[in-house]
């Protein structure tokens, strides 16, 4: 707790006013006396990163601001200045009991939990919220505090049913802990418990208001980090209560994170409401895969069923949020699965199960008996980095050269340098952004969590952002430059006045959505985003601003082995003999010819498997151990939770299984050695978990020589999603998805108009709380 | 809503609510601390919440609370959409008027039923448009006009109170909606300022607002009394309710700080739009005078009644004056002028 709550604490300070002294670097040397190592390394790590580029390290940090020293039960503690009480305490490892308070967010001071006593106070005080002055003598074990507790979780539980047997909550319930610390075994509370009327959240959110201690989180996390104003406090006093008053299911991509934030059971999953108890739950810690975010996640099993899937603490990827498709789809892990191998017998016929024998044979003969030149490989949005690998050192047994990646324009253009697919400036370091274009990208749906980071910088430090393409909601302030490539022109030519906003940044961004790659005039669109970070100066001394966000988590991973079309790649011939692995987007199958022999290797029997002649089944993310790369390009392993289902294999396994049907064994017999081939093939692989930074940079040059490189389409620029829930073949088979889908239909439906008498007034500004 | 809960409190006797509510103190003053938080903070209400911890507990009557919930009616008047309890008869109401079968209240005021917008009111659906009159946006723009553009959002309770005078006392959904929308605020927002203050109205009242104050002071000096006198005029309304005509809603109101003129009742006149809108208090009530200012108001208009004290001229001792009986010996106010002078100079 305390090293999340110390780098929040840096980055509020640094928002909120001139303490950006502590972020500027030099905070380093005023931590000795902190005894707390992690927090530590974290404050060094955030001013390691800060202070890389040595010119704006003196900009923001002139002048080092002295340590305080305070004493936490009687132990001295040398904190920065301005921090709180309750920081001091998590410096000094002094645990302090809280429910309202949040590294994340604002600071309420509602709870009262975290009483501490302070010498020369007359009263304990809140320690969240009283920020520390030099010398103080804090005290937390005092007989005063502890009967300042006691009374408070009186109060708390006065009107707190008695419920924890049936609450989902039980067993992971802040209430249910401290109370054991701080809670009576009877209550002196004679009359009737309150009770509060539930509110109708959505799909995804279940509601038992009458357990809720009104700490306000959860109004705070849509407020502040969801940026939907959704919830909020009805009423007051006794009769306070959080809700939405009209009622309305939360309108973000992000929802499910306030199940985590609830401190008791007032709001907990809907989906996996009664399915399990915390403790049944078998937790492995794991790589979310339905996003190119890769989130990391907690997936808890029971039996061979995926149960429930949480966040995991990362700073540098999700922070401690996830997405709710990567929350909430895991019951579509259940439906619509590939369980045993299927060959459909002749043009026209159904599908039939086959045995793993029957099913290679037939893959195999397609692919030995079609011409290497009508070869055809496309690696899915699902796909991991293993059995992309795998396959194409199959394809180049038989020197199939016609390697596609789904949602990428087939060139050899797409992975000459890997600077020009990756997220540079990584998702952490994004929020130093001070001026932002996305180009092609609806970042709500395509990347939630990246999309709050961007609000952060956006609302509260208020970096210009400008959008060319969707107008959407962003839930921030943005610039609309048009929806087309003549705005990124525009921008070229100086017409657009962003461009001198772009010019005075220091550390301008440009966000590639996956949607540019897709198109027809990918390289030449590409080519002018390039151009453009090169003039507007994106990329100098550590900082690269050029970004590509990719929507989905398999196409990095691809682009770093070079899974595209080869030197002698015709891609438009037409192809006989084509292997979808993970592929099924509508777009990939449509190019395929009719008469084409296609193997589908994947886990769920959606459009890819419907047109395959000979179906694969293999593993979903959380059944494997397997690699998958960031849009940042960095490198994660997923573990495997549960079994995969039926007989399907993992997915590497099952290329290697066909390679050695087909007469030409794959030289791996084991992951450890194909892990080692990746390495070989793309360095980035043999470090997990890091982002290798792409140094090569070719000065706007990336896509020069590439063909009609200057030529861009005037079709307007879409998002790479259009429905976030049913994204993937996950998201499609999940009926919490489905439901989702159908509430949001009706809710954008809903949204009222905003008169037209507000010119008189002046526009609104779209952040009126000061935020 | 589609999935409601059985609403336990649904069965909350609102007397039993009330009069423990101001037990404990709440649902009183407070309110600069809670426009602060509310205009600024972002977190509106958490001085509610923080209430809602340690200051009142909302009694659900012991026998009720404990009775399955069996009606499956909803009545649909626009005042209320709760289920109405069959039988409230055994309830030990804490007052004579014990035959109220209405159910309660959860929210802060006593006319509206609820802190949450109740579904399928016609009239009251954030589709309805709703918009201020020409003459009303000269009075939005000026207050609108005297905070910097960036805390707009403190506007917003002279806006809804506008928005409620011309709404005939009432705020609709739409009419907040429409205040969050030239504020630039969230509707939210909005929404959880309406709920907070007991003055602002979420659903229908008469053309006249009827407002006794309950509290200690008033209590003592017979505002119950003054209720069941009104009560018995209007052919028992009780709090919360309004007169089938129309005219009248009777409410309880929290201290309105007139405690030295106690008994009182404050009269709101809706039937003007903003432009005739009165707000009057009626101090020092002796029996029979309640009911002599009701009838007037239904007679000639609320502008023939003494406003203020109907014994006094303000609130000066009753018999005689007991202190401040000569004048006042210093020290007087500093000379501002000549303080002013010097300083220039």
């Amino acid at each position: 707790m305390s090293v999340a709550s110390m780098s929040m604490w840096c980055r509020a300070s640094c928002r909120a006013s001139s303490l950006s002294l502590l972020v500027g670097g030099s905070t380093g040397p005023l931590l000795g006396g902190i005894h707390n190592n992690a927090l530590v390394r974290t404050l060094s790590s955030s001013s390691a990163s800060a202070a890389a580029t040595p010119a704006a390290a003196a900009a923001v940090a002139p002048e080092e601001p002295p340590p305080v020293e305070v004493f936490v039960n009687g132990e001295s503690v040398q904190v920065p200045k301005g921090v709180s009480v309750m920081q001091a305490c998590d410096a000094a490892g002094v645990d302090v009991p809280r429910f309202c308070y949040h590294q994340r967010l604002s600071i309420a001071g509602n709870c009262r939990m975290c009483l501490v006593e302070v010498t020369k106070s007359p009263k304990p005080v809140a320690s969240c919220a009283m920020p520390i002055m030099p010398g103080m003598q804090i005290h937390t074990e005092t007989p005063l505090v502890k009967k300042a507790r006691e009374g408070v979780m009186e109060f708390l539980l006065a009107n707190h049913p008695l419920d924890c047997p049936i609450c989902d909550q039980g067993g992971e319930c802040d209430l249910q802990d401290m109370s054991m610390a701080y809670g009576s075994d009877r209550g002196r509370f004679v009359e009737e418990k309150r009770a509060v009327e539930d509110k109708n959240l959505g799909p995804l959110v279940k509601t038992v208001m009458t357990r809720c201690i009104h700490c306000t989180r959860c109004v705070r996390f849509a407020t502040e980090v969801a940026g939907v104003h959704d919830l909020g406090v009805t009423g007051r006093g006794g009769s306070a209560e959080i809700g939405t008053y009209l009622e309305k299911a939360l309108t973000s991509e992000m929802s499910g994170n306030v199940i985590d934030l609830c401190p008791v059971g007032a709001l907990t999953s809907k989906p996996y409401a009664f399915t399990a108890r915390s403790w049944e739950l078998r937790p492995t810690e794991s790589v979310d895969a339905t996003d190119g975010i890769g989130a990391s996640i907690r997936v808890d099993a029971r039996g061979h069923e995926v149960m429930r899937i949480v966040p995991r603490l990362n700073e540098s990827v999700n922070e401690e949020w996830i997405g709710d498709r990567g929350r909430f789809s895991y019951d579509g892990l259940r439906r619509q699965r590939l369980d045993a191998p299927y060959v459909r017998g002749e043009k026209g016929a159904p599908l039939r199960k086959a045995t793993w024998k029957d099913a290679l044979e037939a893959a195999a003969h397609g692919l030995r008996s079609t011409p290497s030149t009508k070869l055809m490989a496309v690696a899915g949005k699902l796909a991991d980095a293993e059995s992309i690998c795998a396959l194409k050192d199959l394809m180049a047994m038989y020197d199939g050269q016609n390697l596609q990646v789904e949602g990428v324009t087939p060139s050899s253009d797409a992975a000459d340098v890997r600077s020009s697919y990756v997220f540079n400036s990584t998702l952490e370091r994004i929020e130093e952004a001070d001026a932002i274009l996305l180009v092609g990208t609806d970042l709500r749906k395509e990347a939630p969590l990246l999309n709050s980071r961007l609000r952060r910088s956006a609302v509260y430090d208020c970096v210009p952002v400008a959008s060319v393409g969707p107008d959407v909601d962003l839930t921030y302030p943005k610039k609309d430059l048009g929806d087309s490539a003549k705005a990124i022109d525009d921008l070229l030519s100086g017409a657009s006045a962003f461009r001198a906003v772009l010019d005075g940044a220091s550390k301008p961004a440009i966000i590639v959505g996956a949607h540019v790659l897709s198109r027809p005039d990918a390289y030449g669109v590409l080519s002018k985003c390039v151009q453009l970070a090169n003039d507007v100066g994106c990329v100098s001394g550590d900082w690269n601003g050029y970004n590509v966000l990719h929507e989905c988590a398999g196409r990095v991973a691809a682009l770093d082995l070079g899974f595209v079309p080869g030197p002698k790649a015709d891609v438009a011939t037409a192809p006989g003999f084509v292997y979808l692995m993970n592929a099924d987007d509508e777009a990939t199958l449509a190019s395929i010819p009719e008469d084409a022999f296609v193997v589908y290797q994947g886990h769920h029997g959606d459009a890819g498997a419907a047109r395959a002649n000979v179906v694969l089944p293999g593993a979903a993310y959380t059944e494997k151990g397997a690699t998958y790369v960031n849009t940042e390009g960095r490198v994660q392993r997923t573990k495997r939770a549960v079994p995969p289902p039926g007989s399907a294999r993992e997915d590497w396994e099952v290329v290697r299984a066909l390679s050695e049907v087909a007469g030409l064994a794959l030289p791996y017999d084991d992951v450890d050695g194909l892990r080692v081939r990746m390495a070989e093939v793309s360095p980035t692989f043999a470090s997990v978990d890091s982002v290798q930074q792409s140094t090569i940079w070719l000065n706007g040059s990336t896509y020069a020589a590439s063909k009609g490189s200057s030529k861009a389409s005037t079709a307007p620029f879409t998002s790479s999603i259009s429905n976030y829930f049913q994204a993937d073949v996950i998201g499609r088979s999940s009926k919490t998805m489905a439901r989702c889908v159908e509430t949001r239909g009706e809710m954008y439906a809903k949204t009222h108009d905003v008169g037209s008498t507000l010119g008189e007034l002046g526009e609104p500004s779209a952040h009126p709380l000061g935020d | 809503m589609a999935s409601r809960t059985l609403p336990l409190f649904s069965c909350v006797a609102h007397n039993t609510f009330r009069s423990h509510m101001r037990l404990f103190g709440s649902g009183g003053g407070n309110g600069l601390s809670a426009v602060s938080g509310a205009v600024s903070g972002g977190v509106v209400g958490v001085v509610g919440a923080a209430g809602a911890v340690g200051s009142s507990h909302l009694l659900l009557d012991r026998g009720l609370a404990v009775r399955p919930f069996t009606s499956g009616k909803k009545s649909a008047s626009a005042s209320s959409t709760f289920v109405q309890s069959t039988s409230f008869a055994s309830l030990p109401l804490s007052r004579s008027t014990s035959s109220r079968d209405h159910v309660a209240s959860f929210s802060t005021n006593s006319h509206d039923h609820s802190n949450l917008h109740q579904p399928d009111q016609p009239d009251n659906s954030p589709d309805v448009h709703w918009d201020f009159t020409e003459a009303n946006y000269d009075k939005v723009a000026e207050i609108v006009a005297r905070y910097p553009s960036n805390y707009k959002a403190a506007a917003v309770i002279p806006l809804l109170d506008i928005a409620q005078q011309q709404n005939d006392g009432w705020l609709s959904v739409s009419a907040m909606n429409r205040v969050a929308a030239i504020l630039g605020m969230a509707d939210m927002r909005v929404y959880e300022v309406a709920t907070f203050y007991t003055m602002f109205n979420r659903s229908k009242v008469g053309k006249y607002h009827l407002m006794v104050c309950g509290t200690t002071p008033c209590m003592l000096r017979g505002s119950r009394d003054v209720y069941a006198e009104i009560s018995n005029h209007l052919g028992g309304v009780e709090f919360g309710d309004s007169t089938p005509d129309g005219l009248f809603t009777l409410s309880e109101m929290e201290c309105m700080g007139c405690c030295v003129n106690a008994p009182m009742i404050a009269v709101a006149d809706y039937t003007n739009g903003t432009e005739g809108y009165t707000y009057n208090y009626y101090e020092d009530l002796q029996p029979g005078d309640a009911v002599r200012i009701i009838d007037s108001i239904k007679d000639k208009g609320i502008s023939s009644v003494k406003i203020g004290s109907q014994t006094r001229g303000t609130c000066e001792p009753k018999d005689m004056q007991t202190s401040l009986t000569s004048t006042p010996p210093g020290p007087f106010c500093r000379p501002l002028i000549k303080k002013e002078a010097e300083q220039k100079a």
